[in-house]
């Protein structure tokens, strides 16, 4: 029971590159699972298998035991979504664009209204709401990204990256809301920053090469760096697991 | 299923797709050049006031030559948009099956067309107060004019959903739309005369939009000939949703 995400031996080539190879994930509701990885390591291209945006070469998809290759609408209706760089309709504006999404998602009209309202309170939205999402800065597009994820109340939530570009406040912010909502949700999210793993994530899960090369909890992550090291101990851990910044082959 | 209270969802993306015309100036560069040029060729080249006859035949045999450059303008944001933003992202995760987007996007496009087709309307009032023309002409004339708007549209859909590059998606179009609309002609036919047998050139000569079009320009509405456009334009449309589904993320 609980098991919101179930995802058994994904692959995934693009040509000879194999850009995911033989991930397990399982997820379930109260989790926070971190992913963690160099550029190129393969997070966004799970998380799209998970969305079911990519077909995966082999492997089993199940959100809340529903498969998404076979039954695609229903598993999208389990999860909310921040694709990487939080992309949006820019000729609309904040506003109109959460009542499309909302909508889309088959929210009863006499709804909307109120949860875009509640949304952009949790995501501080309010002053722009009618501003177009061209002339929002960066920041903003990405609050415009999690709110459209997050306004359905979904029980699995999927983020790439939903901290990127925010400033320290809206970080804060940001990760204060996901850990409130990681309390009944299965959250999966990726990320650069190390702390924001250890502040808002109760599992970590390192991806290099297509490969998955850690899961555990946070600490038992920051654990694996020797007694020597005193500063920076995630970082450390990233580095030898990695292949410290070297470029290793494919 | 969708819950009480909300809109089905093709009808939530033709909404947005239809707004999305108007939020940018190619709405109304695209009505004057259509209504300018329509005009131009209705009371000039035509010879409308020259013939002494006032009808609009002039204005209907140009119609397909405008929609010709016209409608891939239209088309060619439709898929190719979405990709470049990354908001296909969004849309092919949402809940709501590939169809409802095709047909929406199709809808919103065709709708504006015969916004332009519309606008056209004080032509009618004028030869209709100069003169005594036959208004069934003309009614079938405006059928037959959205309808080769339609096929243009779907067909020029496709090609948006082929590539992200909206110059080609609009030349792509222009070459497959002509080639639809001219393959009836004697110059076409003749070119494959040589090589093929005469039911293959009787079944390319009934490919041709020209051959459709010129029929309901006679003022009787075939069957044949609806059967043609609404065939052309449902094949357009499954080819275009199996092309998004199958490359969604490309
Ligand atoms: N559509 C595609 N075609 C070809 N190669 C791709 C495609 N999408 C991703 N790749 C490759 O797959 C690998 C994994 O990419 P992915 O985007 O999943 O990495 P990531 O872990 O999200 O990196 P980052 O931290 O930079 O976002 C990379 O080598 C990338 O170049
Ligand atoms: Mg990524």
């Amino acid at each position: 029971m609980g098991e919101l995400i179930s995802a058994s031996n994904l692959q995934k080539s693009f040509g000879s590159l194999r850009a995911v190879h033989g991930v397990n994930l399982r997820v379930n509701a109260g989790e926070v699972v971190g992913f963690l990885g160099p550029n190129g390591a393969g997070k966004t291209t799970t998380m799209r298998i998970l969305t079911g945006f990519l077909d995966p070469n082999d492997g089993v998809v199940l959100l809340n035991g529903i498969s998404i290759a076979e039954d695609p609408i229903g598993a999208r209706r389990t999860f909310g979504y921040l694709p990487e760089g939080a992309p949006a309709y820019p000729d609309m504006t904040v506003r109109e664009y959460l009542h499309f999404i909302a909508r889309a998602r088959g929210m009863p009209r006499r709804d909307i209204a109120t949860a875009v309202e509640g949304v952009a309170t949790r995501v501080h939205l309010r002053g722009v709401l009618d501003q177009v999402i061209e002339t929002l800065s960066k920041g903003f597009k990405r609050r415009v990204g999690i709110a459209q994820a997050i306004i359905h109340d979904p029980p699995i939530l999927i983020m790439d990256e939903p901290t990127d570009g925010l400033d320290p406040n809206q970080k804060h912010e940001v990760r204060e809301l996901i850990r409130t909502m990681g309390s009944t949700k299965a959250i999966v999210l990726s990320t650069h920053i190390l702390e924001e793993v250890e502040a808002v994530c109760t599992r970590a899960i390192v991806i290099a090469n297509g490969r998955v090369v850690f899961d555990g909890t946070p600490s038992e992550f920051e654990a694996k760096a020797p007694s020597s090291v005193t500063r920076n101990r995630m970082d450390h851990v990233f580095r030898v697991m990695t292949g410290s910044g070297v470029e290793a082959s494919t | 299923m969708i819950a009480s209270g909300a809109m089905s969802p093709w009808r939530t993306i033709l909404r947005r797709e239809f707004r999305s015309y108007f939020a940018t100036p190619l709405a109304a560069v695209f009505l004057v050049v259509f209504l300018f040029s329509s005009g131009i060729f209705a009371f000039s080249l035509g010879g409308l006031y020259e013939r002494g006859q006032a009808d609009l035949r002039s204005f209907f045999q140009f119609v397909p030559w405008l929609y010709l450059f016209l409608a891939p303008a239209i088309s060619m944001r439709l898929w190719a948009e979405e990709r470049r933003l990354g908001t296909i992202e969004i849309l092919t995760t949402l809940p709501v099956p590939i169809w409802h987007a095709v047909v929406g996007k199709f809808l919103a496009a065709w709708l504006f067309s015969i916004l332009a087709l519309a606008l056209t309307a004080p032509l009618w009032i004028t030869v209709s107060w100069l003169g005594d023309p036959d208004q069934g002409a003309i009614i079938a004339g405006y059928i037959a004019a959205a309808l080769v708007a339609g096929i243009f549209l779907a067909i020029g859909g496709f090609v948006s959903a082929i590539t992200k590059n909206q110059v080609i998606a609009f030349i792509v179009a222009i070459v497959a739309c002509f080639l639809v609309l001219l393959s009836g002609f004697p110059l076409v036919l003749n070119f494959f005369r040589g090589w093929m047998g005469s039911g293959a050139i009787d079944a390319i000569a009934s490919v041709s939009v020209l051959t459709h079009f010129n029929s309901l320009m006679r003022g009787v509405i075939e069957l044949r000939d609806l059967v043609y456009f609404a065939s052309g334009i449902v094949g357009a449309l499954v080819a275009t949703a199996l092309v998004v589904d199958w490359r969604k993320s490309a």
